[in-house]
């Protein structure tokens, strides 16, 4: 089972909601955790895992060997992405627009060209707490293109454990390609009038990719009407209200997870794994 | 030698496009024939690289000076490379910033002054 937690903006309890479902499981079975929101991971902030390994996390780019190249303009042509330009004696390059595709090595006319690694980010791995096997991905500074980092965590899939996917915010390709090929997503909102349009762009981004998914509200107030009214408009079950608390709050900025402050909260989100399950399966 | 003026217009009238990259028009001048042409910016409607693609544009139909507002770091970086001499007109019409250029009254620019995707509307 690969259960997805989403949300349209960041800043919504992502993180808390993944978290608080990875401990309360690790009580009864083997969990993954893969923090795949790599521009900000910080699910290792709260289960604070011991990191065993760190490899670097590459992409293809275009290399020029100058001496075979005969600058005739093919390869900035079918580039998509104008990662290349060709002037009269050179070839410019521009890595941190390419996107990998290897059209340009494989269309020159000369073998002028050659894929480089590029180094895009790193990929960590290690143990929280005895059972949850924990992978997280973080993406170097000035690197726009974060979808390869996020495929080579997920890539880390251990069969037989209950993985949760910590999925970037938004839902532009990073999103997507966190979400998709998981059995359940959980999508993550407020019940505020920003959270709920945010909401909707999310719904409907993993109703395209025709993964069945329901609602968590966090720091309700108890009555989310808003968030009801979406609920019933989409088809999607709320399956589980976090209550505004003090005390959460408090824990988590301290870098405490939720079930540190509210042990008793544990059953709530057992409960909303196996909602998730029924949900997945039916 | 040919020079390019980022347009809004077909218009040499109008005002000096000051976006690079993703300005609709080009004005290209043969200086020697005083001969104007406008071509489309391929980089106005591209979806990233804008001022590469504009850039290269302009190397490929023998530019040899660009005027225009504000240039991206990439587009900067290939004008450069090409040789290409850089100057900001702002304010001007096509028109005057031409004889201006002419008259060795524009300022040059001697690399990028924006900041990358800084021409996209919106942002
Ligand atoms: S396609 Fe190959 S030969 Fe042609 S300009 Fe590009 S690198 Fe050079
Ligand atoms: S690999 Fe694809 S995206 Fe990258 S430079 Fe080559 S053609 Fe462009």
């Amino acid at each position: 089972m690969l259960i997805a937690v989403a949300s349209g903006k960041g800043g919504t309890g992502k993180t808390t909601v993944a978290v608080s479902l990875a401990l309360a499981l690790a009580g009864s079975e083997k969990v993954q955790y893969l923090d795949c929101d790599v521009e900000e991971p910080n699910g290792h902030l709260f289960l604070k895992p011991r990191l065993e390994t760190k490899e670097p996390v590459t992409v293809p780019v275009p290399k020029v060997d100058q001496s075979r190249c005969t600058f005739c303009g093919r390869c900035a042509e079918i580039c998509a992405y104008h990662a290349l330009a060709v002037l009269a004696g050179s070839v410019l390059t521009f890595p941190e627009l390419c996107h990998s595709c290897g059209g340009c090595w494989y269309f020159c006319p000369e073998k002028a060209l050659t894929p480089a690694a590029r180094e895009i980010g790193w990929r960590e791995e290690g143990w929280a707490t005895e059972r949850i096997a924990f992978t997280h991905g973080r993406l170097n500074v000035g690197v726009a293109i974060s979808p390869p980092l996020i495929q080579a965590v997920k890539e880390r899939r251990l069969s037989g454990a209950a993985a949760i996917i910590d999925a970037p915010p938004g839902t532009s390709c990073p999103a997507i390609k966190a979400v998709e090929g998981s059995d359940f997503c959980l999508l993550v909102t407020e019940p505020t009038p920003f959270g709920l349009h945010d909401l909707e762009l999310a719904a409907e981004m993993v109703r395209a990719l025709g993964i069945k998914s329901g609602i968590v509200v966090n720091r309700s107030d108890g009555r989310d009407q808003e968030v009801e009214e979406f609920s019933r408009k989409y088809g999607l079950p709320i399956l589980l209200r976090i209550p505004l608390d003090r005390q959460v709050a408090a824990a988590y900025a301290r870098g405490l997870p939720l079930l540190a402050a509210r042990p008793q909260w544990r059953e709530d989100f057992l409960a909303l794994w196996e909602k998730c399950k029924k949900v997945a399966c039916h | 030698m040919k020079i390019a003026i980022s347009a809004p217009s077909k218009n040499p009238a109008d005002p000096v496009d000051s976006r690079f990259g993703r300005c609709s028009f080009f004005a290209v001048v043969d200086a020697d024939q005083e001969k104007w042409e406008f071509i489309p910016n391929p980089g106005a409607s591209s979806g990233g690289g804008a001022g590469i693609q504009a850039a290269q544009e302009l190397v490929k139909r023998g530019v040899r000076a660009v005027i225009t507002g504000r240039v991206g770091p990439n587009a900067a970086a290939v004008l450069q490379a090409a040789g290409i001499k850089l100057y900001t007109a702002g304010g001007k019409s096509v028109q005057e910033a031409y004889r201006q250029f002419l008259n060795n009254e524009l300022a040059p620019l001697t690399g990028a002054n924006a900041m990358p995707h800084a021409g996209i509307r919106g942002r």
